[in-house]
């Protein structure tokens, strides 16, 4: 059941590409649009890079979220699901590591090429890419809580936002931590390791949250 | 055997039914009945543990649905009145894809002639989307077909069919009831199954 939501996101992805090109184009855009507004003043770009290309990162995630449930539960698929004879946490658990195939990955791969543009060593590239390969799955899942608690609420696009930004805020101090450290000559590993206690803590909690969540909503 | 004691629904302040007791045997048809708004719906999706009713308890089996949890959903299959079909994906990928999530896997040959049973010939590759409210109905009741399932709760599965679709589908009910399954619909329309017993439920 957990790959056949996984497969089943990812097809639907692939039928509605404009889902995944809105995320990444948002997150590229976002992230160049610094540099362009700042000017071309290497030091300050070079600072500022591992804070803007994280908060872009969480706001591109975000801009999904709605959708993670709110189709299914329209249609009637997320009521069939519920159905399943499997634990409803393992749902769960795929649709938001499909969420996070379809907007993380592309973030990730995204993200050294954006970082050219502030000028960043190659040693902080890689740190870069690394946190946020660690973190966007932290994000998913917690983004997936917030998306079952507003699933039907009329403007639940707001009030998911609202619920969930801070609690992103621990993902963004340690992910664009880790770039600063690296940057300063400090290593990254306690700042990467927290970020890999963040995501294992919310691959065991996030999709219970998220079960109980989608119970209440669909009630 | 599914058994209801003492059911009530509230929705919002309001007090759709309450004190609502029945059983259902093998082999046996409930058709719950009732003017819009009387709560068949609610009850049906009560019946599925989606709804928490306000009081009482459904018995499977001697056992409460809520401690059984994910393994009543081995004995169950609920079609609402939302089809449960994407409408990017074609008639077959939702028959593989839904028989899939509910752990009843399919090959493509046998989805294949099961929506040619459903009167779904060469539509088989078309979006959902392009399809008509009765032929998205047919993929819907398609998945009963797949179902192995003993109990099956229906809201209202005859809607938006044409006469010979109404006749395939009893026919689908018939068998099942023939080969000792239960069966809990609500429908405005009259069909004549055929079954050992069939029981009616009138909510006002």
């Amino acid at each position: 059941m957990f790959l056949w939501v996984i497969q089943r996101d990812l097809l639907l992805a692939m039928r509605q590409r404009s889902d995944i090109l809105t995320t990444l184009f948002f997150f590229i855009i976002v992230v160049s649009l610094f540099p362009l507004g700042v000017g071309p003043e290497m030091n300050m770009l070079r600072a500022m890079a591992p804070g803007v290309v994280w908060v872009a990162a969480l706001l591109a995630s975000m801009l999904s979220l709605d959708r993670m449930f709110s189709s299914d539960n329209l249609d009637g698929t997320l009521e069939q699901m519920m159905l399943s004879p499997q634990p409803l946490f393992l749902l769960v658990l795929g649709k938001a590591l499909a969420h996070w195939i379809v907007t993380g990955v592309p973030l990730v791969l995204m993200s050294p090429i954006l970082g050219l543009q502030f000028d960043l060593q190659m040693d902080a590239l890689i740190i870069l890419g690394i946190s946020l390969l660690l973190g966007t799955p932290v994000l998913s899942l917690i983004g997936a809580i917030g998306a079952a608690l507003t699933l039907g609420l009329r403007g639940g696009g707001v009030l998911v936002s609202l619920l969930v930004l801070p609690l992103y805020i621990p993902v963004l101090i340690f992910g664009a931590g880790a770039v600063e450290a690296i940057s300063a000559g400090l290593g990254a590993s306690a700042h990467l390791s927290l970020l890999g206690a963040f995501l294992l803590a919310s691959l065991v909690l996030a999709p219970w949250a998220t079960a109980a969540a989608l119970r209440v909503s669909t009630d | 055997m599914l058994k209801v004691t003492n059911l009530e629904c509230i929705r919002g302040e309001i007090s759709l039914f309450k004190d609502v007791n029945f059983s259902v045997e093998p082999g046996e048809l409930l058709q719950v009945n009732g003017p819009n708004g009387s709560g068949k719906t609610s009850l049906l999706r009560m019946l599925c543990g989606l709804t928490a009713p306000a009081s009482g308890e459904i018995f499977w089996f001697n056992n409460n649905i809520r401690s059984l949890g994910e393994n009543y959903y081995n004995s169950i299959i609920y079609l609402g009145h939302l089809n449960g079909i994407k409408d990017n994906l074609n008639a077959l990928e939702n028959l593989q894809i839904l028989s899939g999530l509910v752990g009843n896997r399919i090959e493509e040959n046998k989805a294949y002639s099961i929506l040619q049973k459903m009167g779904l010939n060469g539509r088989e590759m078309i979006p959902i989307k392009s399809l008509s409210q009765g032929q998205r109905r047919r993929v819907t009741l398609a998945r009963l077909l797949v179902s192995n399932t003993v109990l099956w709760i229906l809201d209202e599965p005859l809607v938006a069919l044409d006469a010979s679709a109404v006749l395939l589908i009893k026919d689908i009910l018939e068998r099942h009831l023939k080969k000792g399954g239960m069966i809990v619909m609500t429908t405005h329309q009259d069909i004549n199954i055929s079954a050992i017993k069939i029981k009616r439920l009138q909510l006002n």
